[in-house]
This record gives structure tokens, sequence and C-alpha cells, in this order.
């Protein structure tokens, strides 16, 4: 594989799985934790959290992108506070494709575990407190075993979301080889330069198994997971 | 024990208020959908915060709305058996019936769960997963679940009404041997008096979200002013009874306080104590023993009280030994025999007309 993929390539891909890994593996539990909110509880303000959550699936990327920049940036509100408090620097950097490539990826990921959680029967989870667990318990014991293939959707999508940004990314963190230049940046980067296009081409191949393949597994595991949970 | 429920709440046009105390056993709360029962173990469950309203149990307030005191139903140590049973689909029979465990206090280990599977016949669904149960299944699963979660009061909400005969008459003897065993008291929604007559040791009566009656079963089952409340085509007091012997032609001898009665054969062992609801409809009055007549059962009895509504028919209340009965009657036939309270005259009942499903055990 290394060997039919020049090392530049090779690089964008391998930086593409870190980046989707990591900004689905950080955003999942924040991901089920607002689904839930929205799925169960009532509140002021829930209509703007939940339009909140849904902007960057509405906005142009580079519109979230250029906002991220602006806050997360060196000289943004929160960049600057992480980069003194915490030396965290987020632009131009792969963390900050990270951080793009979630937020992109967000709105996709509550949708599909709102959904699922949507589907718990209320009155199964009132049953678990009368047999005396509280609050957290019944989530833990009741509600996430049964939203498990919702969740596992919900991180396929944001994974192959994640995978594919493209505006918010060379907005946020720009296009550098081997911190920056994800799949979907090498892809154009190679459409830029004369000769580039058989690269662009590998590239395009590689996008396709690794989506296909995120898919098949996703299937697989959810049917996995509902027979289980339904006993069928 | 006893169990102190005071409640005032609205729910749309919808208005409780109730004020009740139960003594332990089994009490039932009855009356048609609508009448407020669901509301009212809801609230003791903590599943519903009412407006106004007091619930103690065994001296432990649970909720007291002008103290604002009100327990989540998790700390409650009550058990709910719901209708729908409410199985979880993720765990296998045994995951469920353990559910409870993992919650309750240390030290206080409550029953043991080779108990609780043996007394609902649970041994051979241990490993099933829920799709695979029936529904009467569900419902003894949802029962042991709901019990080893050691709860110190029990609710059930119509556990039976979800399944067809047959199954009902699978269950009741696990309720019956519940409330003879288990020492805990059970406060039992049911629209249905054969259910009350074979389980209850007391009843609520809930009309329209206000208590119409409450008291011993026995007593509340033979009020005739309690007829209308429960329908008049169920009417029908209790006979206790001790089972004497079984003839060889299949009948079952009991004695009960006033003589003998024979029934179709019954399933109880020599000397144990039953409960048979003799309805209203089924009992026949005559002012003399009655000579040459296929009926059975001819017990001498004293009208009590006759109670009469805008038809033509008239409940009679008749205290036969310690027992009550009510026979249903029209209004003709009361006049034509001059029955009047006091009068010493005799009850008759066919056997065949007592179903197997109206005979319970009556426990201790």
């Amino acid at each position: 594989m290394a060997g039919w993929l020049g090392p530049e390539e090779w690089q964008a891909v391998a930086l593409s799985l870190r980046v989707a890994l990591w900004a689905t593996g950080l955003s999942l539990p924040f991901g089920i934790a607002v689904a839930w909110v929205l799925a169960r509880r009532d509140f002021p303000g829930k209509q703007i959290l939940n339009g909140l959550v849904h902007l960057p699936l509405i906005m142009p990327p580079v519109v979230t992108g250029y906002l991220l920049l602006l806050t997360f940036g060196t000289q943004g509100p929160v960049g600057a506070a992480l980069q003194d408090w915490f030396g965290i620097v987020l632009a131009f950097r792969w963390t900050g494709a990270a951080l793009a490539a979630a937020v992109m990826a967000f709105p996709l990921m509550v949708r599909a575990i709102r959904l699922s959680i949507e589907a718990v029967d209320p009155k199964l989870e009132q049953a678990a407190g009368t047999l005396g667990a509280s609050g957290p318990w019944v989530f833990l014991t009741v509600t996430l075993p049964l939203i498990l293939p919702g969740v596992l959707a919900g991180a396929v999508l944001a994974f192959a979301k994640a995978m594919g940004e493209f505006g918010a990314t060379i907005t946020f963190v720009s296009n550098i080889p081997g911190e920056t230049r994800t799949l979907p940046t090498a892809i154009y980067t190679f459409l830029q330069v004369p000769g580039g296009e058989s690269a662009a081409l590998r590239l395009v191949v590689i996008s396709v198994i690794i989506a296909m393949g995120a898919l098949l597994l996703s299937e697989g595991l959810a049917t996995r997971m509902a027979r289980r949970i339904s006993g069928a | 024990m006893s169990v102190e429920i005071a409640l005032r709440h609205k729910q749309g046009a919808f208005r409780l208020a109730v004020d009740m105390h139960t003594p332990g056993g089994v009490t039932a709360l009855f009356g048609r959908s609508g009448a407020g029962k669901t509301t009212v173990v809801n609230a003791v469950a903590g599943l519903l915060r009412p407006e106004a309203g007091r619930i103690v149990i065994d001296g432990e307030v649970l909720t007291d709305t002008q103290r604002g005191v009100f327990e989540p139903p998790h700390r409650r140590r009550v058990g709910y058996v719901f209708q729908e049973g409410r199985i979880f689909p993720h765990l296998s029979v045994r995951g469920n019936l353990l559910y409870g465990r993992w919650f309750a206090k240390r030290g206080t280990r409550g029953p043991e769960i080779d108990h609780i599977v043996d007394m609902l016949g649970l041994g051979k669904l241990l490993e099933r997963r829920p799709t695979a149960l029936s529904g009467g299944e569900k419902q003894r699963v949802a029962i042991g679940r709901a019990l080893l979660s050691d709860p110190r009061l029990l609710l059930m909400d119509e556990p039976l009404a979800a399944l067809d005969d047959t199954r009902k008459a699978q269950i009741l003897p696990y309720l019956e041997r519940i409330r003879d065993e288990a020492q805990l008291p059970i406060l039992y929604v049911s629209h249905s008096v054969a259910e009350v007559a074979r389980l209850a040791t007391s009843v609520a009566v809930l009309h329209g979200g206000s208590l119409v009656r409450c008291g011993p079963v026995a007593d509340v089952l033979s009020d005739p002013s309690a007829v209308r409340a429960l329908g008049v085509r169920e009417a029908g007091a209790i006979l206790i009874g001790r089972v004497a012997g079984h003839d060889s032609d299949g009948l079952t001898r009991i004695t009960v306080s006033a003589g003998e009665v024979f029934l179709p054969q019954i399933d109880a062992t020599l000397g144990s104590m039953i409960r048979v609801r003799v309805e209203a409809q089924d009992v026949m009055i005559a002012r003399e023993p009655p000579k040459n007549i296929s009926a059975l059962n001819i017990l001498p009895v004293e009208i009590i009280a006759l109670r009469g509504g805008a038809g033509p028919g008239i409940v009679v209340q008749l205290g036969s030994g310690d027992d009550r009965l009510l026979a249903r009657i029209t209004r003709r036939s009361a006049t034509a025999l001059d029955l009047t309270p006091g009068l010493q005259c005799y009850a008759v009942v066919k056997s065949m007309s007592v179903a197997r499903w109206d005979v319970g055990s009556q426990g201790v």
C-alpha cells in the first residue's frame, strides 16, 4: 500500500484518518449529551441550541471555517486563552483540522443519536427508576444500551463527514503538507498542479474504499446489535 | 405496615381527591377506566407529583407537598408492576430479574432469587430473551423483577389486563402466593370484580376521581349500596370456607360458616381455606327449604337489607353465618315473597354456576 502511494499521498491519508478519528471520538460524548437534552428535555432556548447545533450543516463551510478562525485563532478570544493557559494552539495545526471536522460533523452525529433516543420508550426508563436506578444509572443501564446502534450510526456518519471535510478545514487551518493537508485538500492540491491527476485518482480510490468500508462495518455492527437488543 | 395516601390533583377536566389508609395485605383500587386508579399508584411510586398531598409508608414520608418533601422514585423502595410489563429488551430474563439488585442497599438483601424463580415458575426461562416470552411469561418476569428489588410496597397496575382468560387463570395463583407468603403489602389496581374477589383483602372503590367506598373485601363486595359502583352484572359476595372432602362424583365439599356447599372439583388440598365468589345473579331466595330441586347448595340465611334502583331488579343482602351473600332478584319476586329485613329464608345456589375462576385460595 505504502509502495503504491507516494509519501505525500500516504501522509494525507494517515492524517485524514487521524483527524477523523479524533474528531469523532472526542465529539461523541458531547453528541450523545446534546442529543439526549434535545430529545428528552424541555427548556427555554431549546430551539436556539438546536439551531446552533445545526448551523454548520446549513451555513457555507467557508463561513464556519472563518468563524472558527476568529474564535480559535491565536488572536481569537478562545484561541488566545487556550494558548496562554494550556499552551494549545489550534490554528494551522492538525488539531485545528480535527476541531473543524468535529464541528462540521456534529449535526449529523446529533441527528442520528437523537432519533434513536426518541425511539426509546420512556416507560422503560420509568420502570428502571422504580427498581432503584437513579437518573445517570437509568441512562447507563437502559437508555445507552438501547441506543447503541444509533450511536454507532451517528459516529460513522460523523467519521465519514470528517474524512471529507474541506471548506471549513482549509479556511481555518489552511493546506500545510504533513500538518493540515487532509485527503480532500490533497486531492484538490494535486488537481491544481500539472500531472497530478494520477495521484488525485489514487486518493479518490482510497476515499471510496474507506467510505464503503466504514459504511459496511457500521451496517454489520448495527444489525448485530439490533439483533442482540431485540433478541430476535 | 400501613400506607397513608392523601391526594388532590387536577389533570385537565379530571379532578382527583383521595384520602385513604391501607392496613397491609392486598388493597384493591377498584374502578372503571378514568376513575383515577393509575393516577393514585403513580403518585405513590413518585412518577407523578401531585398538586397537593401526603404519602406515608410505615411512618416514612415520601411525599408531602406542604413541607416540600418529594422523594424521587428510585429512593422510595416501592415496586411497580406495570400493565404492559415493561421488560428491558436488551437484558435476558435473569438480567431483568436481577436489575433491581444492583441498586438495592447493601445489607438489605431481600428475597432470594431462587425462591422467587421457584414461586413464579421462571426456572426454564432464565436465559431467554424477552422477545421469546409470551405475554403471561413477561408479566411473571415483571412481577419477579419488582419483588427482587426488595420493595416495602408493591404496586400492580392491572397486571392481568393485557392477558387472555387462560393466561389470567395461570397467573392468579402466583399472585395469591405472593399475598399469602411474601408479607408484602400490595396496592392492586383493577377494574375486574372477579380479580378483586380472588385477591384483595381490602377494597377502595374509586369513581370519577373520588373514593366512594373503602373497607375489607367481604364487606365491600357484599354491600348492596356498593353494587352500582362495582357494576350490577358483576356484583357478588364471597364465601370463605374450608375444603372438607373430594367426593367420588367429582364434587368438592366445602364447610362454610352456615353449613356445607358443593362445588365442581377444586384443586385444593383437604383442610385448606378457600374463597368463593358467588355472583348475585346466581343466587335464588326461597321462603321454605326447597324440595326436589336440582340445586345442591341450600343455605339458611337472614335478610339483612334490600336495595333497589329504578329498574325491575333489586339487590338483597343475606347473612349466612359469618358470611354475607348478595342476591339479585326481581322486585316482583321480592314483593310476592314479602321479603323484609330480619326474615329467615333460604339461599339457593347451583353448584355449576360457580366458575373455576371464581374459586381461589384464602391463605390464613
